[in-house]
């Protein structure tokens, strides 16, 4: 169904009862030109934009329980492309360009909101930085805005400025930046996919692949049967070693725990996004009035999607360092989520070693605002063999030739990212 | 999660510090390029029992090797790493 303002007076009118499915729920077929494994954004974003970009529509999505059950159920909804080195700059501003279009381009409301991502800085070595963030964004042709502390006084009076500590000395702003519904977003691509003819199969677990004599994957064995298919594309950030596993894989990945919290409902308080430069603290208000926050991963090695308490304090810590009236909102609920994390810090997007097998992993904490960017260059690799010009660096095989992507410059220590 | 440092005693999570699978073994000097590139860059990650090495910076200081579940936290043993540590408890 399309929907409009008249799809919408009409199901009003009509006691809101006569709604139909916003995309449709597949079995199987016996086999596919592509099968995506993994039925969370990614997932869906590739399938649709290779029914609506690549020309190819006999897609299926298999999804191991409903879609957008993992990841794109537990993040932050947070979009921004203020990345500083090559191959993240252009590949996150690709993604920023599909974000401001994808409510037209899916006929459905994921509720993109640009409300601005301002990262404060706190000492002179970090203004710096954050100047030199900015251009690199602005040569690149992305909006960025170096703040003073007036600025920010201006525009976020309620911080605690005299913090002796951690003093905040201004911000770098991306006015493009800001939120999206996350669920939505799954929602609207399953809409947009299933409308062109992509199979979504829910309760469809990957057990293993289908290999001809040469060793090429011809196929998956499912849950639901086998199912062929001329090429295999894993999205499945957070399982993504074990998933390789079974085409015998071993990937520069580790899954660690990151955690995000959600306050009780507070009055219009945080105008947009902003992150805490002298910890890990990132926060926003949904359009429900929660404080939605998170700060660091865990640290450890973690399949459990479920967190500890010395994160929990310490991004708490960083909320109350920043905003210490904060302290008296209750806290209302707090999640977990796996994140494949890489050995560099950026993602994967490449072929593997295997033929007929294609990767997209490695999102670390940052895969929610690739969404649109990461399904677009996917399903170029997977239509036409090469990688796209804006995610050629994500190569697999980066790590061996050297050509890391690592924008924290931690090395290979992925719990540092 | 707690661990229960073998010199310490039961200690709340935020007195270590991890650092990952203890399971890959440096390569020696001369070993090849693509056994560098292994032990550096590719992991089991495995989703299970794992073993692995933990620092008790809030405490002893010392290293240790803790078997654990990555899929539901539960900790099975904790032991001295190799090293000053292991011959200390050995005492």
């Amino acid at each position: 169904m399309k929907y409009s303002i008249f799809s919408l007076a009409r199901a009003a009118l009509s006691g809101h009862k006569n709604w139909q499915r916003t995309w449709r729920d597949a079995s199987p077929k016996d086999r596919y030109d592509v099968v995506i494994i993994g039925g969370g954004g990614h997932g869906l974003a590739t399938a649709w934009f290779l029914a609506s970009e690549y020309g190819i529509k006999n897609v299926a999505v298999l999804e191991k329980g409903w879609i957008g059950s993992g990841n794109a159920g537990r993040n932050t909804t947070i979009i921004r492309s203020n990345y500083g080195l090559p191959g993240n700059t252009g590949f996150y501003e690709l993604s920023m360009k599909l974000w401001e279009r994808m409510e037209q381009d899916l006929n459905y409301n994921t509720m993109v909101s640009q409300r601005g991502v301002i990262n404060l800085y706190h000492s002179d070595a970090q203004r710096d930085a954050y100047a030199r963030r900015g251009n690199t964004m602005r040569i690149n042709g992305i909006d960025a805005e170096l703040l003073d502390l007036a600025a920010v006084k201006k525009m976020i009076p309620f911080l605690n400025f005299d913090n002796a500590r951690f003093p905040v000395q201004g911000g770098l702003l991306q006015r493009r930046g800001g939120t999206a519904r996350h669920d939505a977003v799954v929602w609207g691509y399953a809409h947009a996919a299933s409308a062109l003819g992509v199979d979504i199969i829910q309760n469809c677990e990957v057990t293993g692949f289908v290999r001809d004599a040469n060793g090429k994957v011809t196929g998956v064995e499912t849950s639901r049967g086998k199912i062929g298919a001329g090429k295999v594309g894993m999205a499945v950030a957070g399982s993504s070693s074990r998933v390789a596993a079974m085409a015998g894989l071993r990937l520069p990945i580790e899954s660690h725990v990151l955690q995000a919290f959600v306050s009780e409902a507070i009055k219009p308080l945080i105008p947009g996004v902003m992150t805490f430069g002298a910890g890990h603290f990132y926060v926003s208000q949904s359009d429900k009035g929660g404080l939605v926050f998170g700060g660091d991963i865990d640290g450890y090695n973690s399949y459990a999607q479920r967190g500890n308490m010395p994160v929990m304090e310490d991004v708490c810590e960083g909320g109350m360092a920043l905003m210490p009236m904060i302290g008296r909102v209750r806290l209302l609920r707090q999640w977990g989520g796996i994140m494949d994390m890489s050995m560099d810090g950026s993602p994967i997007i490449d072929k593997t070693p295997v033929d007929g097998l294609y990767l997209n992993a490695g999102w670390c904490y940052g895969g929610f605002k690739a969404t649109p960017g990461s399904g677009f260059v996917f399903a170029h690799l997977l239509a036409r063999d090469t990688p796209h010009e804006e995610a050629a660096r994500f190569r697999l095989d980066r790590f061996r030739t050297g050509a890391m992507i690592d924008e924290k410059g931690q090395g290979a220590q992925p719990n540092l990212h | 999660m707690r661990i229960a440092c073998p010199f310490c005693g039961e200690r709340e999570l935020g007195e270590f510090t991890y650092l990952g699978d203890a399971k890959p073994v440096r390569p020696a000097a001369g070993a090849s390029e693509d056994e560098v590139f292994d032990y550096v860059y590719l992991r089991d990650n495995v989703a299970g029992e794992t073993s692995e090495h933990w620092y008790h910076g809030g405490g002893c200081r010392a290293w240790l090797k803790v078997g654990r579940n990555t899929l539901t936290h539960e900790i099975s043993s904790v032991e001295p790493a190799a090293g000053a540590g292991a011959r200390q408890a050995a005492k």
